[in-house]
Protein backbone atom coordinates (compact mmCIF):
# COMPACT_ATOMS: atom_id res chain seq x y z
CA UNK A 1 0.00 0.00 0.00
CA UNK A 2 1.48 3.31 -1.07
CA UNK A 3 1.90 6.04 1.48
CA UNK A 4 -0.95 8.56 1.78
CA UNK A 5 0.30 12.11 1.10
CA UNK A 6 -2.93 14.10 1.21
CA UNK A 7 -6.16 13.18 2.94
CA UNK A 8 -9.41 15.19 2.89
CA UNK A 9 -11.76 14.61 5.82
CA UNK A 10 -15.37 15.77 5.48
CA UNK A 11 -14.12 18.67 3.41
CA UNK A 12 -16.61 21.42 2.58
CA UNK A 13 -15.47 24.26 0.38
CA UNK A 14 -16.97 26.98 -1.77
CA UNK A 15 -17.13 30.69 -2.49
CA UNK A 16 -19.22 33.07 -0.42
CA UNK A 17 -22.58 31.42 0.20
CA UNK A 18 -22.07 28.80 -2.44
CA UNK A 19 -20.86 25.37 -1.42
CA UNK A 20 -19.36 23.33 -4.24
CA UNK A 21 -17.83 20.54 -2.20
CA UNK A 22 -19.89 18.84 0.49
CA UNK A 23 -18.26 16.52 3.00
CA UNK A 24 -15.70 15.16 0.59
CA UNK A 25 -13.48 12.33 1.77
CA UNK A 26 -10.59 11.05 -0.27
CA UNK A 27 -6.91 10.25 -0.10
CA UNK A 28 -4.09 10.78 -2.58
CA UNK A 29 -1.21 8.33 -2.33
CA UNK A 30 2.43 8.79 -3.22
CA UNK A 31 3.03 8.11 -6.90
CA UNK A 32 -0.61 8.63 -7.91
CA UNK A 33 -1.44 10.44 -11.12
CA UNK A 34 -4.97 11.73 -10.53
CA UNK A 35 -7.05 13.41 -13.25
CA UNK A 36 -9.76 15.64 -11.80
CA UNK A 37 -12.86 15.77 -13.99
CA UNK A 38 -16.24 17.44 -13.70
CA UNK A 39 -18.45 19.98 -15.43
CA UNK A 40 -17.73 23.72 -15.23
CA UNK A 41 -18.54 24.94 -11.75
CA UNK A 42 -18.40 21.43 -10.27
CA UNK A 43 -15.64 22.57 -7.94
CA UNK A 44 -12.46 21.29 -9.57
CA UNK A 45 -10.44 24.47 -9.03
CA UNK A 46 -12.02 24.99 -5.61
CA UNK A 47 -10.84 21.58 -4.53
CA UNK A 48 -7.27 22.26 -5.60
CA UNK A 49 -7.27 25.73 -4.05
CA UNK A 50 -8.48 24.26 -0.77
CA UNK A 51 -5.69 21.66 -0.77
CA UNK A 52 -3.11 24.35 -1.55
CA UNK A 53 -4.45 26.60 1.18
CA UNK A 54 -5.46 29.38 -1.22
CA UNK A 55 -9.00 29.25 0.20
CA UNK A 56 -10.10 28.18 3.66
CA UNK A 57 -12.31 25.08 3.89
CA UNK A 58 -15.81 25.88 5.21
CA UNK A 59 -15.64 22.73 7.29
CA UNK A 60 -13.58 19.58 7.55
CA UNK A 61 -9.86 19.41 7.03
CA UNK A 62 -7.03 18.62 4.66
CA UNK A 63 -4.30 16.58 6.24
CA UNK A 64 -0.84 16.32 4.76
CA UNK A 65 1.62 13.50 5.46
CA UNK A 66 3.92 14.34 8.38
CA UNK A 67 6.98 14.83 6.20
CA UNK A 68 5.15 16.96 3.62
CA UNK A 69 4.97 20.72 4.08
CA UNK A 70 2.44 22.93 2.35
CA UNK A 71 5.27 24.83 0.64
CA UNK A 72 6.31 21.50 -0.92
CA UNK A 73 3.14 21.37 -3.00
CA UNK A 74 3.94 22.52 -6.51
CA UNK A 75 1.24 24.42 -8.35
CA UNK A 76 0.81 25.18 -12.01
CA UNK A 77 -2.01 27.63 -12.70
CA UNK A 78 -3.86 28.14 -15.97
CA UNK A 79 -1.81 29.91 -18.58
CA UNK A 80 -4.59 32.27 -19.66
CA UNK A 81 -4.17 34.62 -16.72
CA UNK A 82 -0.82 35.95 -17.87
CA UNK A 83 -0.52 39.31 -19.54
CA UNK A 84 0.92 39.26 -23.01
CA UNK A 85 3.38 42.09 -22.44
CA UNK A 86 4.76 41.14 -19.04
CA UNK A 87 8.54 41.59 -19.05
CA UNK A 88 9.86 38.49 -17.31
CA UNK A 89 12.62 36.09 -18.28
CA UNK A 90 12.14 32.34 -18.01
CA UNK A 91 14.89 32.12 -15.37
CA UNK A 92 13.28 34.84 -13.24
CA UNK A 93 9.99 32.97 -13.31
CA UNK A 94 11.35 29.50 -12.59
CA UNK A 95 13.43 30.72 -9.65
CA UNK A 96 10.35 32.04 -7.83
CA UNK A 97 9.48 28.40 -7.22
CA UNK A 98 12.20 28.40 -4.56
CA UNK A 99 10.69 31.23 -2.49
CA UNK A 100 8.61 28.84 -0.39
CA UNK A 101 11.64 27.28 1.27
CA UNK A 102 13.79 30.41 1.63
CA UNK A 103 12.26 31.74 4.83
CA UNK A 104 13.26 35.38 5.26
CA UNK A 105 16.34 35.10 3.08
CA UNK A 106 16.08 37.90 0.46
CA UNK A 107 18.25 36.60 -2.40
CA UNK A 108 18.61 33.33 -4.28
CA UNK A 109 21.74 31.36 -3.42
CA UNK A 110 23.85 28.98 -5.48
CA UNK A 111 21.56 26.07 -4.62
CA UNK A 112 18.44 27.83 -5.96
CA UNK A 113 20.21 28.98 -9.11
CA UNK A 114 21.43 25.48 -9.82
CA UNK A 115 18.04 23.93 -9.05
CA UNK A 116 16.41 26.31 -11.54
CA UNK A 117 18.79 25.32 -14.35
CA UNK A 118 18.30 21.66 -13.44
CA UNK A 119 14.53 22.01 -13.74
CA UNK A 120 14.87 23.68 -17.13
CA UNK A 121 17.21 20.96 -18.30
CA UNK A 122 14.93 18.21 -17.02
CA UNK A 123 12.13 19.59 -19.21
CA UNK A 124 14.55 20.15 -22.11
CA UNK A 125 13.99 23.90 -22.22
CA UNK A 126 17.46 24.97 -21.04
CA UNK A 127 17.82 27.02 -24.21
CA UNK A 128 14.89 29.23 -23.24
CA UNK A 129 16.47 30.38 -19.95
CA UNK A 130 17.04 33.99 -20.97
CA UNK A 131 14.00 34.34 -23.23
CA UNK A 132 11.04 36.59 -22.50
CA UNK A 133 8.09 34.53 -21.26
CA UNK A 134 5.60 36.58 -23.27
CA UNK A 135 7.30 35.68 -26.56
CA UNK A 136 7.12 31.92 -26.08
CA UNK A 137 4.62 29.57 -27.71
CA UNK A 138 1.77 28.11 -25.65
CA UNK A 139 3.55 24.77 -25.27
CA UNK A 140 6.80 26.40 -24.20
CA UNK A 141 4.99 28.56 -21.66
CA UNK A 142 3.36 25.51 -20.13
CA UNK A 143 6.75 23.90 -19.74
CA UNK A 144 8.14 27.01 -18.06
CA UNK A 145 5.23 27.03 -15.59
CA UNK A 146 5.77 23.31 -15.04
CA UNK A 147 9.47 23.96 -14.37
CA UNK A 148 8.50 26.57 -11.79
CA UNK A 149 6.13 24.12 -10.10
CA UNK A 150 8.87 21.46 -10.12
CA UNK A 151 11.23 23.98 -8.59
CA UNK A 152 8.76 24.30 -5.72
CA UNK A 153 8.22 20.58 -5.36
CA UNK A 154 9.73 17.36 -6.55
CA UNK A 155 7.01 15.40 -4.75
CA UNK A 156 3.48 16.63 -5.47
CA UNK A 157 2.29 18.71 -8.38
CA UNK A 158 -1.11 20.30 -8.96
CA UNK A 159 -1.96 21.36 -12.49
CA UNK A 160 -4.98 23.43 -13.44
CA UNK A 161 -6.14 22.62 -16.98
CA UNK A 162 -2.63 22.52 -18.46
CA UNK A 163 -3.86 21.44 -21.89
CA UNK A 164 -5.91 24.60 -22.39
CA UNK A 165 -4.73 26.62 -25.39
CA UNK A 166 -2.45 23.87 -26.61
CA UNK A 167 -2.60 22.45 -30.10
CA UNK A 168 -2.81 18.69 -30.53
CA UNK A 169 0.92 18.09 -30.85
CA UNK A 170 1.98 20.30 -27.93
CA UNK A 171 -0.68 18.63 -25.81
CA UNK A 172 0.55 15.11 -26.62
CA UNK A 173 4.09 16.27 -25.98
CA UNK A 174 3.15 17.79 -22.64
CA UNK A 175 1.19 14.72 -21.52
CA UNK A 176 4.15 12.48 -22.40
CA UNK A 177 6.33 14.69 -20.25
CA UNK A 178 3.95 14.41 -17.28
CA UNK A 179 3.79 10.63 -17.64
CA UNK A 180 7.58 10.48 -17.65
CA UNK A 181 7.86 12.64 -14.51
CA UNK A 182 5.29 10.43 -12.79
CA UNK A 183 6.92 7.16 -13.81
CA UNK A 184 10.61 8.05 -13.63
CA UNK A 185 10.81 10.73 -10.96
CA UNK A 186 8.04 9.28 -8.79
CA UNK A 187 6.20 12.60 -8.86
CA UNK A 188 2.65 12.56 -7.53
CA UNK A 189 0.43 14.51 -9.92
CA UNK A 190 -3.07 15.92 -9.54
CA UNK A 191 -4.30 17.41 -12.81
CA UNK A 192 -7.57 19.14 -13.63
CA UNK A 193 -8.58 18.25 -17.16
CA UNK A 194 -10.56 20.65 -19.24
CA UNK A 195 -12.94 18.37 -21.04
CA UNK A 196 -13.90 14.84 -20.16
CA UNK A 197 -12.25 13.32 -23.15
CA UNK A 198 -11.04 9.76 -22.62
CA UNK A 199 -7.68 10.78 -24.11
CA UNK A 200 -7.18 13.29 -21.34
CA UNK A 201 -7.42 10.65 -18.64
CA UNK A 202 -3.73 9.86 -18.73
CA UNK A 203 -3.30 9.12 -15.01
CA UNK A 204 -3.84 5.90 -13.09
CA UNK A 205 -6.74 7.43 -11.16
CA UNK A 206 -9.72 9.70 -11.75
CA UNK A 207 -11.35 12.06 -9.29
CA UNK A 208 -14.82 12.92 -10.60
CA UNK A 209 -16.93 15.75 -9.19
CA UNK A 210 -20.67 15.96 -9.77
CA UNK A 211 -23.44 17.71 -7.86
CA UNK A 212 -21.42 18.09 -4.67
CA UNK A 213 -20.49 14.41 -4.92
CA UNK A 214 -16.99 13.07 -5.29
CA UNK A 215 -15.68 9.79 -6.66
CA UNK A 216 -12.05 8.72 -6.66
CA UNK A 217 -10.84 5.46 -8.15
CA UNK A 218 -8.84 3.69 -10.82
CA UNK A 219 -9.10 5.14 -14.31
CA UNK A 220 -10.13 1.74 -15.76
CA UNK A 221 -12.95 1.45 -13.24
CA UNK A 222 -14.12 5.00 -14.04
CA UNK A 223 -14.21 4.24 -17.75
CA UNK A 224 -16.25 1.09 -17.06
CA UNK A 225 -18.82 3.03 -15.06
CA UNK A 226 -19.02 5.76 -17.68
CA UNK A 227 -19.44 3.13 -20.37
CA UNK A 228 -22.34 1.49 -18.54
CA UNK A 229 -24.14 4.81 -18.18
CA UNK A 230 -23.83 5.72 -21.83
CA UNK B 1 25.26 80.34 -17.28
CA UNK B 2 21.60 79.66 -16.85
CA UNK B 3 22.12 76.09 -15.62
CA UNK B 4 24.72 77.11 -13.03
CA UNK B 5 22.47 79.90 -11.88
CA UNK B 6 19.54 77.48 -11.66
CA UNK B 7 21.51 75.07 -9.47
CA UNK B 8 22.62 77.84 -7.16
CA UNK B 9 19.06 78.74 -6.24
CA UNK B 10 17.88 77.26 -2.96
CA UNK B 11 14.36 76.44 -4.12
CA UNK B 12 15.65 74.75 -7.27
CA UNK B 13 18.01 72.63 -5.20
CA UNK B 14 15.06 71.57 -3.06
CA UNK B 15 12.96 70.84 -6.12
CA UNK B 16 15.75 68.74 -7.66
CA UNK B 17 16.49 66.74 -4.52
CA UNK B 18 12.84 66.07 -3.71
CA UNK B 19 11.93 65.42 -7.34
CA UNK B 20 14.77 62.97 -8.01
CA UNK B 21 14.02 61.08 -4.80
CA UNK B 22 10.34 60.81 -5.69
CA UNK B 23 11.06 59.99 -9.33
CA UNK B 24 13.11 57.01 -8.14
CA UNK B 25 10.34 55.73 -5.86
CA UNK B 26 7.64 56.39 -8.46
CA UNK B 27 9.51 54.37 -11.10
CA UNK B 28 9.94 51.34 -8.82
CA UNK B 29 6.35 51.40 -7.63
CA UNK B 30 5.04 52.20 -11.10
CA UNK B 31 6.40 48.99 -12.60
CA UNK B 32 4.41 46.98 -10.06
CA UNK B 33 1.23 49.02 -10.38
CA UNK B 34 1.23 49.04 -14.18
CA UNK B 35 1.95 45.32 -14.45
CA UNK B 36 -0.73 44.53 -11.88
CA UNK B 37 -3.21 46.60 -13.93
CA UNK B 38 -3.61 49.13 -11.13
CA UNK B 39 -2.35 52.20 -12.97
CA UNK B 40 -5.35 54.27 -12.00
CA UNK B 41 -4.75 53.93 -8.26
CA UNK B 42 -2.20 56.74 -8.33
CA UNK B 43 -4.63 58.96 -10.20
CA UNK B 44 -7.46 58.38 -7.72
CA UNK B 45 -5.20 58.95 -4.75
CA UNK B 46 -3.71 62.15 -6.12
CA UNK B 47 -7.18 63.67 -6.29
CA UNK B 48 -7.76 62.52 -2.74
CA UNK B 49 -4.48 64.23 -1.87
CA UNK B 50 -5.83 67.48 -3.30
CA UNK B 51 -8.95 67.20 -1.11
CA UNK B 52 -6.82 66.45 1.93
CA UNK B 53 -4.60 69.49 1.38
CA UNK B 54 -7.59 71.71 0.79
CA UNK B 55 -9.38 70.52 3.93
CA UNK B 56 -6.23 70.87 6.02
CA UNK B 57 -5.70 74.43 4.81
CA UNK B 58 -9.33 75.39 5.37
CA UNK B 59 -9.45 73.96 8.90
CA UNK B 60 -5.99 75.14 9.82
CA UNK B 61 -4.51 71.65 10.29
CA UNK B 62 -0.92 70.86 9.38
CA UNK B 63 -1.35 70.02 5.70
CA UNK B 64 1.48 67.53 5.17
CA UNK B 65 0.87 65.16 8.13
CA UNK B 66 -2.90 65.32 7.63
CA UNK B 67 -2.65 64.57 3.92
CA UNK B 68 -0.19 61.72 4.57
CA UNK B 69 -2.51 60.03 7.04
CA UNK B 70 -5.68 60.65 5.03
CA UNK B 71 -4.24 59.48 1.70
CA UNK B 72 -2.61 56.41 3.26
CA UNK B 73 -5.90 55.36 4.80
CA UNK B 74 -7.72 55.95 1.53
CA UNK B 75 -5.06 54.00 -0.34
CA UNK B 76 -5.94 50.84 1.62
CA UNK B 77 -9.57 51.37 0.73
CA UNK B 78 -8.77 51.95 -2.95
CA UNK B 79 -6.55 48.89 -3.08
CA UNK B 80 -9.34 46.80 -1.66
CA UNK B 81 -11.93 48.31 -3.99
CA UNK B 82 -9.70 47.83 -7.01
CA UNK B 83 -9.89 44.06 -6.46
CA UNK B 84 -13.63 44.15 -7.20
CA UNK B 85 -14.97 43.97 -10.66
CA UNK B 86 -16.14 47.59 -10.45
CA UNK B 87 -12.78 48.76 -9.17
CA UNK B 88 -12.28 51.30 -11.94
CA UNK B 89 -15.66 52.83 -11.23
CA UNK B 90 -14.80 53.06 -7.54
CA UNK B 91 -11.60 54.91 -8.37
CA UNK B 92 -13.46 57.24 -10.73
CA UNK B 93 -15.90 58.03 -7.92
CA UNK B 94 -13.05 58.71 -5.52
CA UNK B 95 -11.34 61.05 -8.03
CA UNK B 96 -14.41 63.10 -8.81
CA UNK B 97 -15.66 63.29 -5.23
CA UNK B 98 -12.27 64.33 -3.92
CA UNK B 99 -11.97 67.12 -6.44
CA UNK B 100 -15.48 68.24 -5.53
CA UNK B 101 -14.77 68.17 -1.79
CA UNK B 102 -11.50 70.05 -2.24
CA UNK B 103 -12.84 72.82 -4.43
CA UNK B 104 -16.03 73.11 -2.37
CA UNK B 105 -14.09 73.46 0.88
CA UNK B 106 -11.84 76.12 -0.60
CA UNK B 107 -14.69 78.08 -2.15
CA UNK B 108 -16.81 78.38 1.02
CA UNK B 109 -13.91 79.57 3.10
CA UNK B 110 -13.47 83.29 3.28
CA UNK B 111 -10.41 85.06 4.49
CA UNK B 112 -8.07 82.27 3.51
CA UNK B 113 -6.03 82.94 0.45
CA UNK B 114 -5.50 79.65 -1.31
CA UNK B 115 -4.03 79.25 -4.74
CA UNK B 116 -5.94 76.29 -6.19
CA UNK B 117 -3.69 76.31 -9.22
CA UNK B 118 -0.61 75.47 -7.23
CA UNK B 119 -2.35 72.41 -5.77
CA UNK B 120 -3.69 71.22 -9.06
CA UNK B 121 -0.70 71.94 -11.24
CA UNK B 122 2.16 72.20 -8.79
CA UNK B 123 4.66 74.89 -8.12
CA UNK B 124 8.40 74.81 -8.33
CA UNK B 125 8.62 77.14 -5.33
CA UNK B 126 6.57 74.95 -3.06
CA UNK B 127 9.18 72.46 -1.85
CA UNK B 128 10.87 73.33 1.43
CA UNK B 129 14.29 72.11 2.50
CA UNK B 130 12.66 69.90 5.15
CA UNK B 131 10.41 68.29 2.53
CA UNK B 132 13.37 67.70 0.25
CA UNK B 133 15.24 65.92 3.05
CA UNK B 134 12.15 63.88 3.97
CA UNK B 135 11.83 62.82 0.35
CA UNK B 136 15.48 61.75 0.31
CA UNK B 137 15.10 59.64 3.46
CA UNK B 138 11.89 58.15 2.08
CA UNK B 139 13.62 57.22 -1.17
CA UNK B 140 16.41 55.48 0.73
CA UNK B 141 13.85 53.40 2.64
CA UNK B 142 11.93 52.52 -0.53
CA UNK B 143 15.13 51.52 -2.32
CA UNK B 144 16.14 49.21 0.52
CA UNK B 145 12.67 47.62 0.54
CA UNK B 146 12.72 47.04 -3.21
CA UNK B 147 16.23 45.57 -3.20
CA UNK B 148 15.60 43.24 -0.25
CA UNK B 149 12.14 42.15 -1.39
CA UNK B 150 12.86 42.17 -5.10
CA UNK B 151 12.31 38.46 -5.72
CA UNK B 152 9.07 38.37 -3.78
CA UNK B 153 7.81 41.56 -5.39
CA UNK B 154 8.48 40.00 -8.78
CA UNK B 155 6.72 36.78 -7.78
CA UNK B 156 3.56 38.53 -6.64
CA UNK B 157 3.51 40.94 -9.57
CA UNK B 158 3.87 38.15 -12.09
CA UNK B 159 1.55 35.60 -10.52
CA UNK B 160 -0.14 36.52 -7.28
CA UNK B 161 -1.76 33.15 -6.72
CA UNK B 162 1.46 31.22 -7.15
CA UNK B 163 3.25 33.69 -4.88
CA UNK B 164 0.66 32.94 -2.21
CA UNK B 165 1.36 29.21 -2.48
CA UNK B 166 5.01 30.11 -1.96
CA UNK B 167 4.14 31.81 1.31
CA UNK B 168 4.63 35.37 0.02
CA UNK B 169 2.53 37.70 2.17
CA UNK B 170 0.69 39.42 -0.66
CA UNK B 171 -1.47 41.57 1.62
CA UNK B 172 1.60 42.86 3.44
CA UNK B 173 3.26 43.94 0.19
CA UNK B 174 0.06 45.53 -1.04
CA UNK B 175 -0.05 47.59 2.15
CA UNK B 176 3.55 48.65 1.55
CA UNK B 177 2.72 49.62 -2.04
CA UNK B 178 -0.27 51.62 -0.81
CA UNK B 179 1.79 53.57 1.71
CA UNK B 180 4.62 54.21 -0.77
CA UNK B 181 2.09 55.41 -3.33
CA UNK B 182 0.50 57.76 -0.80
CA UNK B 183 3.82 59.26 0.27
CA UNK B 184 4.91 59.80 -3.35
CA UNK B 185 1.64 61.54 -4.07
CA UNK B 186 1.57 63.75 -0.99
CA UNK B 187 5.21 64.79 -1.24
CA UNK B 188 5.16 65.10 -5.02
CA UNK B 189 1.90 66.99 -5.29
CA UNK B 190 3.46 70.27 -4.22
CA UNK B 191 5.92 70.06 -7.05
CA UNK B 192 3.96 68.45 -9.87
CA UNK B 193 0.38 69.09 -8.85
CA UNK B 194 -2.50 66.74 -8.10
CA UNK B 195 -3.51 66.36 -11.72
CA UNK B 196 -0.07 65.33 -12.96
CA UNK B 197 1.65 63.43 -10.16
CA UNK B 198 0.27 60.04 -11.22
CA UNK B 199 2.07 60.42 -14.56
CA UNK B 200 5.35 60.22 -12.65
CA UNK B 201 4.29 56.77 -11.49
CA UNK B 202 3.04 55.22 -14.72
CA UNK B 203 5.07 56.75 -17.57
CA UNK B 204 8.56 55.40 -16.73
CA UNK B 205 7.12 51.92 -16.21
CA UNK B 206 5.23 51.98 -19.51
CA UNK B 207 8.34 53.18 -21.32
CA UNK B 208 10.57 50.53 -19.72
CA UNK B 209 8.14 47.71 -20.50
CA UNK B 210 8.46 48.59 -24.16
CA UNK B 211 12.23 48.60 -24.13
CA UNK B 212 13.39 45.58 -22.13
CA UNK B 213 12.37 41.97 -21.68
CA UNK B 214 12.96 40.93 -18.11
CA UNK B 215 11.71 42.22 -14.79
CA UNK B 216 14.99 43.38 -13.27
CA UNK B 217 15.97 45.32 -16.38
CA UNK B 218 12.47 46.83 -16.46
CA UNK B 219 12.93 48.17 -12.93
CA UNK B 220 16.39 49.57 -13.70
CA UNK B 221 15.28 51.04 -17.02
CA UNK B 222 12.21 52.65 -15.44
CA UNK B 223 14.38 54.29 -12.78
CA UNK B 224 16.82 55.67 -15.36
CA UNK B 225 14.01 56.95 -17.58
CA UNK B 226 12.26 58.50 -14.60
CA UNK B 227 15.34 60.29 -13.26
CA UNK B 228 16.43 61.58 -16.68
CA UNK B 229 12.95 62.78 -17.63
CA UNK B 230 12.70 64.59 -14.34
CA UNK B 231 16.05 66.38 -14.73
CA UNK B 232 15.34 67.34 -18.34
CA UNK B 233 11.77 68.37 -17.54
CA UNK B 234 12.63 70.49 -14.53
CA UNK B 235 15.52 72.16 -16.34
CA UNK B 236 13.30 73.05 -19.30
CA UNK B 237 10.62 74.27 -16.95
CA UNK B 238 13.13 76.64 -15.34
CA UNK B 239 14.63 77.84 -18.60
CA UNK B 240 11.31 78.34 -20.37
CA UNK B 241 9.37 79.51 -17.35
CA UNK B 242 6.75 76.79 -17.83
CA UNK B 243 5.01 74.87 -15.00
CA UNK B 244 7.24 72.09 -13.64
CA UNK B 245 4.55 69.40 -13.59
CA UNK B 246 3.37 69.75 -17.14
CA UNK B 247 6.90 70.14 -18.54
CA UNK B 248 8.10 66.96 -16.81
CA UNK B 249 5.04 65.00 -17.91
CA UNK B 250 5.53 66.21 -21.50
CA UNK B 251 9.14 64.97 -21.43
CA UNK B 252 7.89 61.64 -20.03
CA UNK B 253 5.33 61.48 -22.82
CA UNK B 254 7.98 62.24 -25.47
CA UNK B 255 10.26 59.49 -24.12
CA UNK B 256 7.33 57.07 -24.05
CA UNK B 257 6.44 57.90 -27.66
CA UNK B 258 10.08 57.38 -28.63
CA UNK B 259 10.10 53.99 -26.86
CA UNK B 260 6.97 52.94 -28.75
CA UNK B 261 8.65 53.94 -32.00
CA UNK B 262 11.85 52.08 -31.15
CA UNK B 263 9.86 48.97 -30.31
CA UNK B 264 7.98 49.17 -33.56
CA UNK B 265 11.13 49.49 -35.62
CA UNK B 266 13.18 46.84 -33.78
Amino acid sequence: MAKILIRAKDLCAGYGERIVLKRANFAIAEGDFVCVVGANGAGKSTLIKAILGLIKPKAGAIELAKDLKRSELGYMPQDTQFETDFPASVTEIVRTGALGRMGLRPFYGTAERKAASDCLRMLKIGKLAQRNFAELSGGQRQKVLLARALMASRRVLFLDEPSNNLDYKSKADFYALLKRLNAEEGLTIVMITHDVDVHDLIGNKVLALRDEDLWLGETAKYLEVIHEHC
Amino acid sequence: MNIAEMLSLGFMQNAFVAGLALALCAALLGVCLVLRRSSMIGDGLSHAGFAAFALATVFGWLPLPFALVAVSLLSFLVLRLSRNRNGDAAIAILSASSLAVGTFAISITRGVNIDINSYLFGSILAVSRAEAISALVFAAVVLVIFVLCFNRIFALTFDERFARTMGVKVGFYEAIFAVICSVIIVLGMRLLGALLISALIIFPALTAIRLVKDFRSTMICAVIVSLLSFVVGLTFSYLLGTPAGSTIVLVDLAVFALACLVRKIC
